[in-house]
């Protein structure tokens, strides 16, 4: 480090406009008693060097939000790396939610971005680029201050806030420096400090957003009120793609405080003075559907559908060597078939999203995760121009892809514009259940060949399901791969010689959408069970048997070592009580779990503690990577131990918690999670918990059982004893 | 016409009769704290004290509170110094925290009963409480820890 670093045009995309004398965004802050409402725009002594920071005379330093906050500690996270060049003094950083604007683009590709959450990139994605905000800011402050002292800028330094001329003693405050910062040229590369030299990353720094989430002030976009307000609350067609056929709302329209019917493209909305009488107008409300042409669709007929397309060859995702031919030849082979159910994502906070559509412009409140797809939408439907319609990101009561999808602001976009008022649509949470975006069913054959000195030497992986990217980005498809469907299966970090890896693309009418760690939820499921299966066949410890196949893969196995080295693997239990264990990679980070579990007669499964090892890469806030390890290992395993959204006639059986259940206080296990110290490049953080909880768990359940679970959710039914 | 104490101030509302608490409490009080997660007792996100119990205003039928008092997260403490609230504070409790105000009101109404619980009572009292983002961990040892201040005096 401590080389300088060039900027990019894409680092601060308006740099050009901020350094031609002043540059205003349209910022738009909670004000009071939950009222949104318009603050003024920046003023002259306001200090903007970049898309990302605002210092105004108070010493205040506003950290403009890119991302948005779902629970994974970007409020605190990005302001950190912020602060950290910038020598802030942490008490004066402000975090703020950013519009939807180009600068804040994420760049999928050269020529594809978006402003986004997802994908676990908020930190790797800005890591760089946040740096570079703030040593920008920081030299340009020193400048100022160097230029006001008549002194070399490289005689002055840059600590807690303030700019120090050593020699001299003199300081100046930030704030006071402002006025005199905005003047001075934006450097045309500026110079990262060592990572030795850190502050503030890499240490726990406390989160901002807990007090306002402890005292119930914290503002989700449930919470939001603006004036004159309505509320609204939707009914889609119970099958998927069906439409509204016909309705008498005769009933609804005598329900005191109902304002209106609307017909919406998705379905029908009733709106109201506030929800409640805005849910008995729906449920007053007489509905004719026109179904459509999945009707008859059940998860029954779409796993025979895939159960036969697996037996053709799909697209090749990954070729080593000849694994069908050595499959043929081979002494030994071990084959299985493992299957996932639909999983819905169930946010506690259910879709909401509150729409202000005038003839020149449209606001939007949204607990959103796309603000780029919320303002394209909003621009489609009202026919304005994307410029005037202005994204106001609030708190997200959960994400987990969930809130990448805009059909909750199509809603409340389409009804203001019926109703020419301000409303908030909100969901109940059957309709949250039953119309989301799932994470995809699979069906997976898996074969392994094994030679007569018991080395595993093919392995062919055929994956059977539906595609997100060809729903969500369809050039993303190539050659008929959706790399979120092999993701996890394709990139196994096993040396194998012979490798055959394909997928057969079979779309079924259920949507289908990112569900936290994506292709890699599953398939580390599937690739870390069977993995253990050919430790079993082959009479190996399923630890010692994955270390020898990880030769090439040394930050799996760093990570592997760590967990069993601590939850004491090969060391006796308490009675009863088993272990299991899996390694995965997604989103760039290294993860390993064991779990030790217990089964009882009944079948019931217990699971006691999970031990996590961790390595991704260069790291902001420890405390978060803890948080968000433990959180991914619920969602796993509430996935794993309970998980299934089935379909009938078309339809979700599933409505609500009663029937979709969530993991509760009484089976949560302990979690230990150990952090790898690494100078690799940061890796994402909210997924990569996930993938490896559920084969840890079965892994454990064959270790107690004998019985191998290939089909999710784990079942007391199939592991009662005899 | 309704009238009951919430957070120590008294409270008049006319609204359709059945109306649950909770929307009374959101819609027509602006006391946005308290959660809608499932409308049917399921996931505890609307959880508030009436007359120092724990329950599901999503299921409470706003008559069923009449001159009765009821609190909410915003009349817990009035400067977030419930030891609850210091404790989850202290170890970074929240992630998304749609949830947390009520856990931490299902958590009071425990503390209140049982000033020590153990873990078996802490399942007990605290399971009909979801947090999606899994964060009962720290939910338990902030409650752990909130009692062990109550107990060397703090409120």
């Amino acid at each position: 480090m401590n080389q300088p670093t060039g900027i990019t045009r894409r680092d601060f995309f308006k740099v050009g406009l901020v350094a031609g004398g002043g540059w205003v965004l349209g910022f738009y802050l909670p004000r009071g008693e939950g009222v949104w409402s318009e603050a003024a725009t920046e003023s002259a002594t306001t200090f903007a060097p970049n898309a990302w920071i605002r210092i105004t005379p108070d010493g205040t330093v506003t950290v403009m939000l890119h991302k948005s906050e779902m629970g994974q500690g970007i409020m605190t996270s990005l302001p950190m790396l912020v602060a950290e060049e910038l020598e802030a003094d942490w008490k004066t950083i402000r975090p703020e939610f950013a519009p939807a604007d180009e600068a804040y683009f994420t760049w999928i590709t050269p020529t594809f971005g978006a402003q986004f959450t997802g994908g676990s990139r908020s930190i790797r994605g800005s890591w760089e680029t946040l740096l570079k905000a703030g040593a920008v800011a920081r030299e340009m402050l020193i400048a100022a201050a160097a230029e006001t002292w008549g002194v070399e800028a490289k005689t002055c330094r840059a600590e807690n806030g303030e700019v120090t001329h050593p020699a001299s003693g003199k300081r100046a405050s930030y704030g006071s420096l402002v006025s005199k910062a905005a003047t001075v040229p934006v450097p045309k590369e500026v110079t990262l400090k060592d990572p030795k030299d850190y502050k503030f990353i890499g240490k726990r720094m406390p989160r901002v957003d807990t007090v306002s989430k402890v005292n119930g002030s914290a503002e989700f976009g449930i919470d939001v009120k603006v004036p004159g307000m309505l509320v609204a609350t939707v009914l889609r067609c119970p099958v998927f793609g069906g439409k509204l056929a016909g309705y008498d709302d005769s009933k609804t329209k005598t329900i005191p405080g109902v304002k209106q019917v609307v017909p919406i493209s998705s379905g029908i909305a009733v709106v109201a003075g506030g929800y409640w009488p805005a849910k008995l107008g729906l449920e007053a409300l007489q509905v004719q559907w026109d179904e459509g042409e999945h009707a008859q669709l059940s998860s029954e007929k779409i796993r025979e559908e895939f159960k036969k397309a697996s037996e053709q060859a799909g697209a090749v995702a990954r070729r080593e060597g000849d694994a069908l031919h050595m499959l043929a030849v081979v002494g030994k082979t071990v084959e299985a078939v493992y299957e996932v159910p639909f999983l819905a994502h169930a946010t506690m906070e259910p879709m909401n999203c509150t729409a202000h559509v005038r003839e020149d412009g449209c606001d939007i409140w949204a607990p959103t995760q796309a603000q780029t797809g919320t303002q394209q939408t909003a621009a489609k439907i009202t026919g304005l121009p994307a410029e005037s319609i202005r994204v106001h990101t609030t708190l997200l009561g959960g994400g987990f892809g969930r809130r990448f999808e805009i059909d909750f602001v199509a809603d409340a976009v389409e009804i203001s514009k019926a109703v020419k008022a301000p409303v908030k649509v909100i969901w109940s949470r059957e309709e949250d259940m039953r119309h989301g975006f799932y994470r995809p069913a699979t069906y997976n054959v898996l074969k392994a060949g094994i030679d007569g000195k018991g080395n595993l030497v093919a392995w062919t992986h055929r994956i059977v399901g539906p595609s997100i990217l060809s729903r969500v980005f369809p050039d993303r498809i190539k050659d008929g791969i959706d790399n979120s469907s092999v993701e996890g299966a394709a990139n196994i970090p096993y040396s194998i010689p012979h490798m055959y890896v394909d997928y057969v693309m079979k779309n079924t009418g259920v949507p289908v959408g990112f569900w936290r760690s994506v292709g890699s939820s599953q398939n580390a499921f599937i690739t870390e069970s069977f993995i253990d299966e050919i430790a079993a066949a082959v009479g190996k410890d399923p630890y010692e048997f994955r270390l020898e196949l990880l030769t090439k893969a040394p930050r799996h196995k760093r990570v592997l070592e760590l967990a069993a080295s601590k939850a004491g693997w090969g060391q006796p239990l308490p009675e009863g009580r088993y272990r299991g264990i899996a390694v995965a990679e997604s989103f760039g980070s290294f993860v390993a779990e064991v779990a030790e579990v217990s089964v009882d007669k009944g079948g019931q499964v217990r699971v006691h503690r999970v031990v996590c090892a961790v390595d991704c890469g260069k790291y902001v806030n420890p405390d978060t990577i803890e948080a968000q390890m433990q959180g991914g290992i619920v969602y796993g395993l509430t996935a794993a131990l309970k998980g299934e959204i089935t379909i009938e006639n078309g339809r979700v059986k599933q409505s609500n918690f009663h029937d979709y259940e969530m993991l509760r206080m009484e089976e949560m296990p302990v979690i230990e999670v150990y952090l790898v110290e690494s100078q690799e490049a940061p890796g994402g953080i909210g997924e990569p918990g996930v993938p490896p909880i559920a084969p840890a768990v079965t892994n454990a359940i064959f270790a107690a059982t004998g019985k191998r679970i290939r089909k999710l959710p784990i079942r007391a039914e199939d592991l009662k004893k005899a | 016409m309704i009238t009951f104490i919430v957070n120590g101030k008294e409270q008049t509302v006319e609204v359709i009769p059945g109306t649950p608490l909770l929307w009374v409490l959101r819609d027509n009080l602006g006391l946005t704290g308290t959660k809608f997660g499932c409308g049917m007792a399921q996931c505890g996100a609307c959880t508030v004290h009436v007359d120092g119990n724990a329950i599901r205003s999503c299921i409470t039928p706003i008559e069923a509170v009449s001159g009765k008092k009821v609190t909410t997260i915003e009349g817990l403490s009035q400067d977030t110094g419930h030891p609850l609230q210091k404790a989850w504070i202290a170890q970074d409790v929240p992630q998304c925290g749609y949830c947390q105000s009520g856990q931490i009101m299902a958590a009071a109404a425990l503390l209140a009963q049982n000033p020590n619980p153990t873990d078996a009572d802490i399942d007990e009292a605290m399971s009909g409480n979801i947090c999606r983002c899994g964060t009962y961990q720290r939910i338990r040892s902030a409650i752990h820890q909130a009692a062990k201040m109550m107990k060397e005096g703090g409120r």
